[in-house]
């Protein structure tokens, strides 16, 4: 007999997240025994593809690992290369690399907030039927997403998949003269930011309140992005080099990508309400006030609130970007040299979606002996899992339609990114 | 897909409106969904003077901003359909006809978001071309590889040189 205290929710593909994946979610007497996101995107082999490439060449093959976050893996590899040559790279140059990551974030937090997850919120399918109805809404999206591409045109070289990154720093530097006009459209976008954040938190928010750990990177003196040590809400504080001793990996029957938990089999979660309640403290002046006039809590604990966060990160790179442009002093040359000696690397920084590690061992002439890439999704994964578990027992009385689209809705609360993780994302509804 | 966006112009932009714009859509990684690209990048060559061609992965925002660019836009893109391969469709929106676009097949990604999609979004934001014409070739494969296949091959050097006549007479006209 079809009880609602038995039922299975199904999305045989997830819409509004970037990748191909389904949701599964069973309950029976009441409970729910089982919860599977599953992501049936093909694996892409790219640590693979990796091994026997010169060391120069993984900044560019990584980009291709996603077209909304190519910057951050462009950047993690970076990192973990000149780390195994034992390279630093600070100045103009590490500023420079600090802009195309704000670009990166503008643009991405730009179309999840406006085009991906504002529909779940005013009910529409999506935002084509929103902008019918909100225009203003949606034109402020698009500018903001505008004014990121244009970091990544002026200083990548193009707006996805930058050509102008390489290990050790840029292949140009942008003259000031060119980046006076990004400043330009920036300012613009700094006060639709603003009025992004005020807008988020005027919307309705399910009553989901967990008790996260967060882990994300934790810099002395910025808003942690292109580097730092890895730090929990609860107490850790380690060197990205240490990343595998905190954090283990494990193969799901269910997915192509890979489920992280922390060493002592606890689940986390990465991304922006894990680094807005590790680093407020470190937010730009006008990004914090914003988060405080618009009622954010000191530490978010509902994922349906994450667009208030994602909206007040992106109000604190539009500022940081303006403000690095404001500063930039073209560099006498646009990289340094680095050398490859034989040696392990690690590198980690804050991709939109949260923490992104690289690790790699090349041989002294530079060749990537083994390439290691854990991304901020499949770190997720098993949040998002738990998320939808606790979420669907106390509703099971709803309606299935409305049930199935708050689950969806629950799993967009995360912006996962499939095509990073490998890929996922179709949510289905059995009775049985 | 992946989001290749690759802008091209013939010429530096001139400081007047160019008068049309000829918009490839595709990634030319996956086979016949390369077959806009690849009509964008024979017509570059054929084109008349001041009609600019671009190149684009059909997300959504890029194209918006090519349709803001010429009151007359021609997008060249592959389409899935029960056609043989090669076979031309074309709706014209806007000018003397006017008519509904299929919206993709399956929304399940951003990755999805498709020409369709594009169109319906710059419609509801009031930023559609005088007129737009939309020329969908059917597709056969959709693997990974940078090869068309053989119909639709074909049908591109068909469409670039039909679509580059249009222009020049479009201009003549004028």
């Amino acid at each position: 007999m079809t009880h609602e205290r038995d039922r299975t929710l199904r999305v045989g593909a997830l819409s509004r997240v970037e990748g191909e994946g389904a949701m599964l979610v069973r309950a029976r007497g009441g409970k729910v025994e089982r919860v599977e996101l599953q992501i049936y995107e093909p694996p892409r082999f790219f640590e693979a593809f990796l091994r026997g490439r010169a060391f120069t060449e993984a900044p560019d093959i990584t980009a291709r690992i996603c077209g909304i976050c190519p910057v951050a893996y462009q950047m993690s590899a970076c990192n973990a290369l000149e780390d195994a040559c034992g390279v630093g790279v600070d100045g103009p140059i590490r500023d420079l690399r600090r802009l195309l990551y704000c670009g990166e974030w503008i643009e991405s937090h730009a179309l999840h907030i406006y085009l991906l997850h504002a529909p779940d919120f005013l009910g529409y399918p999506g935002a084509v039927e929103m902008a019918a109805d909100h225009r203003e809404i949606v034109e402020r999206g698009l500018r903001l997403k505008k004014a990121g591409n244009e970091i990544l045109n002026v200083l990548g070289g193009r707006s996805v998949h930058p050509i102008n990154v390489r290990v050790g720093g840029f292949f140009r530097a942008p003259t000031p003269a060119e980046l006076a006009p990004v400043a330009e459209l920036l300012r613009r976008a700094r006060d639709d930011a603003r009025d992004t954040v005020r807008w988020t938190a005027s919307l309705d928010f399910p009553d989901f309140e967990q008790d996260y750990l967060y882990v994300a990177l934790r810099h002395p003196t910025e808003y942690a992005v292109i580097d730092g040590r890895i730090a929990s809400s609860d107490g850790l504080d380690a060197p990205v080099a240490e990343f595998d001793e905190h954090i283990v990996e494990d193969q799901v029957p269910h997915s192509t990508a890979l489920h992280a938990r922390l060493r002592d089999g606890r689940l986390f979660m990465v991304g922006p309400m894990a680094r807005y309640a590790l680093n407020r403290a470190l937010l730009a002046p006008i990004a914090r006030e914003a988060a405080t006039e618009a009622g954010l809590e000191r530490v978010c604990r509902n994922p349906f609130r994450s667009i208030i966060v994602r909206a007040v990160e992106l109000l604190h790179a539009c500022d940081e970007a303006v403000r690095l442009i404001e500063a930039y002093v073209e560099p006498d040359r646009p990289a340094v040299e680095v050398a490859p000696r034989a040696a392990v690397g690690h590198g980690a920084t804050e991709a939109p979606r949260g923490l992104l590690y690289h690790r790699y061992e090349i041989t002294a002439h530079g060749e990537i002996v083994t390439a290691r890439i854990v991304p901020p999704t499949s770190q997720n994964q098993a949040q998002i899992e738990d998320d939808l578990r606790r979420f669907v027992e106390p509703r099971l009385a709803m309606e299935s339609a409305e049930l199935t689209h708050r689950c969806e809705q629950a799993i967009r609360n995360y912006d996962p990114c499939i095509s990073c993780s490998t890929h996922f994302l179709d949510l289905r509804v059995v009775q049985t | 897909m992946s989001r290749t966006d690759r802008s091209t112009r013939r010429q530096p932009q001139a400081a007047s409106r160019p008068p049309m714009v000829v918009i490839g859509v595709g990634n030319p990684f996956r086979r016949d969904d390369g077959a806009g690209i690849e009509a964008a990048r024979l017509l570059r060559d054929i084109v008349p003077e001041g009609v600019e061609v671009f190149e684009r992965d059909g997300e959504p925002a890029a194209l918006l901003d090519a349709f803001e660019i010429a009151p007359v836009a021609y997008v060249i893109d592959a389409v899935v359909s029960d056609d043989p391969p090669g076979r031309v469709h074309r709706i014209e929106l806007g000018g003397e006809g006017d008519a509904a676009v299929p919206s993709s097949p399956r929304r399940d990604s951003s990755h999805a978001l498709g020409l369709g999609d594009a169109v319906a979004l710059a419609r509801a934001l009031d930023r559609l071309p005088e007129r737009l014409v939309l020329i969908g070739i059917t597709g056969a494969s959709f693997e990974a590889g940078d090869e068309l296949t053989p119909a639709v091959r074909r049908a591109v050097k068909k469409i670039a040189a039909s679509v580059a006549r249009e222009l020049a007479q479009l201009q003549e006209a004028d």
